[in-house]
């Protein structure tokens, strides 16, 4: 599949200034790892996820200092040669200082807010296009079900699927 | 099939409910939401169709497997009485919250519509290009994003028993997605089931009578869905 490519707005607005942030996840997958290193220098309590193909939405962080494949391993984002890509859909990148996520959440325009009491910092979902998807390639979703077990959804390719969101209350 | 369910308890709240229904299908928990930011989901139910090749043909939407709809018996007559957040919008005189949410999506013909799309394929009417799938897929500008960071902090914050942090964030996450139905009825039933208590008490959600006072949130669901026009609290996509 052909990618293409989405410059989205070329001047985006950040409502909220970015600082720092590392990255949780409540999934700890079997073909993930946790980069233990990482989590020492940080000294964080939270783990950072190294994994090329997990996506996480809800990202909590505590220190900026992540690098491309983290931030990927965090939103779905893949950082590439030719950019930040998800789906069929690459957002062109200045790397010229390698990668930055400040940047990289302004041009994605990922929404960050910090909470200093907790010394927290949360990274939204972009907004591209001003709508919820970018593009029309099914994002990853990686759940548990009721036992723990870990469940993907590409792992019904190949199928039609209808996922049906409810909510006990 | 797959059944998500959008609670930040997890198993604890949804446990019951699956287990009673024992299906089949893979049914799994999403504590932070996932699907909002993943695929748009902002109320349940909401469905997303997703082909084989892994295209979403549709965007999340409202939809059910029929127009039957039955509460568990004795869940009204259980329920505490609710009064309204003191700072919630007044509604529009003659507003009748039953009014907003029976209206907009047809609930009786929605399954049809699906299993058109399971004989027909690519070539059912209902299957949508990749463009009309970003184009109806939910609008979201740099400020909803802002507001699903808040529900992120939230969630992760409730979670970590800091609920005083918590509370600030369930508000600017409401605030700036006052149109998300999930974040706004997940942070109302977190504190409604603590003050009423009981197998029904998610359902609560809003300030029992005589605790107004002390509602931590800005609005509550019926005063809210009060403020629903006609057909927009499950939008009409068919």
């Amino acid at each position: 599949m052909a990618s293409r490519s989405f410059f989205g707005n070329a001047n985006p607005i950040i409502a909220s200034p970015i600082l720092e942030q590392s990255c949780w996840t409540p999934h700890r997958s079997s073909h993930c790892h946790a980069d233990t290193s990482r989590s020492k220098r940080h000294h964080s309590t939270r783990i950072a996820i190294v994994c090329g193909h997990c996506y996480f939405a809800s990202v909590i962080l505590e220190s900026l200092d992540i690098d491309a494949e983290q931030f990927g391993a965090a939103t779905g984002w893949v950082i590439k040669p030719e950019g930040a890509c998800k789906g069929d859909v690459c957002v062109p990148l200045d790397k010229s200082n390698g990668f930055n996520l400040r940047s990289t959440a302004e041009r994605l325009r990922m929404a960050t807010v910090h909470d200093e009491k907790a010394g927290l910092w949360a990274l939204g979902p972009e907004s591209l296009g001003d709508r919820a998807l970018v593009s029309a390639v099914a994002p990853e979703l990686i759940l548990n079900d009721l036992n723990g077990k870990e469940f993907r959804l590409s792992s019904l390719r190949g199928q039609k699927v209808v996922i049906v969101s409810w909510a006990p209350y | 099939m797959v059944t998500v369910s959008l609670d930040i308890t997890g198993a604890a709240g949804s446990r019951s409910f699956i287990e009673a229904a024992n299906p089949e299908h893979p049914s799994l928990l999403d504590p932070t939401h996932q699907m909002d930011a993943l695929f748009g989901v902002v109320n349940i139910p909401n469905i997303v169709w997703i082909d084989e090749e892994g295209m979403i043909v549709r965007p999340a939407e409202p939809g059910w497997p029929g127009a039957r709809q039955e509460m568990p018996k004795g869940i009204l007559s259980s329920l505490p009485k609710m009064g309204r957040a003191p700072n919630a919008p007044q509604a529009p005189e003659g507003a009748d919250p039953r009014n907003a949410i029976g209206t907009g999506q047809d609930r009786s013909t929605y399954h049809e519509a699906i299993r058109d799309w399971v004989s027909n394929g690519a070539a059912s009417a209902y299957v949508l290009s990749a463009d009309e799938v970003i184009a109806r897929s939910q609008p979201r500008s740099i400020s909803k994003s802002e507001g699903a960071a808040h529900f992120e902090l939230a969630n992760h914050l409730w979670r970590n028993d800091q609920r005083d942090l918590a509370l600030v964030h369930f508000n600017e996450a409401n605030r700036l997605q006052p149109d998300n139905w999930t974040y706004k009825r997940q942070a109302w039933s977190l504190v409604g089931s603590e003050r009423a208590g009981g197998d029904y008490g998610k359902f609560v959600q809003g300030p029992l009578v005589g605790e107004e006072d002390s509602w931590p949130f800005d609005s509550d669901f019926w005063s809210d869905v009060s403020a629903v026009p006609s057909g927009e609290y499950y939008p009409k996509t068919l």
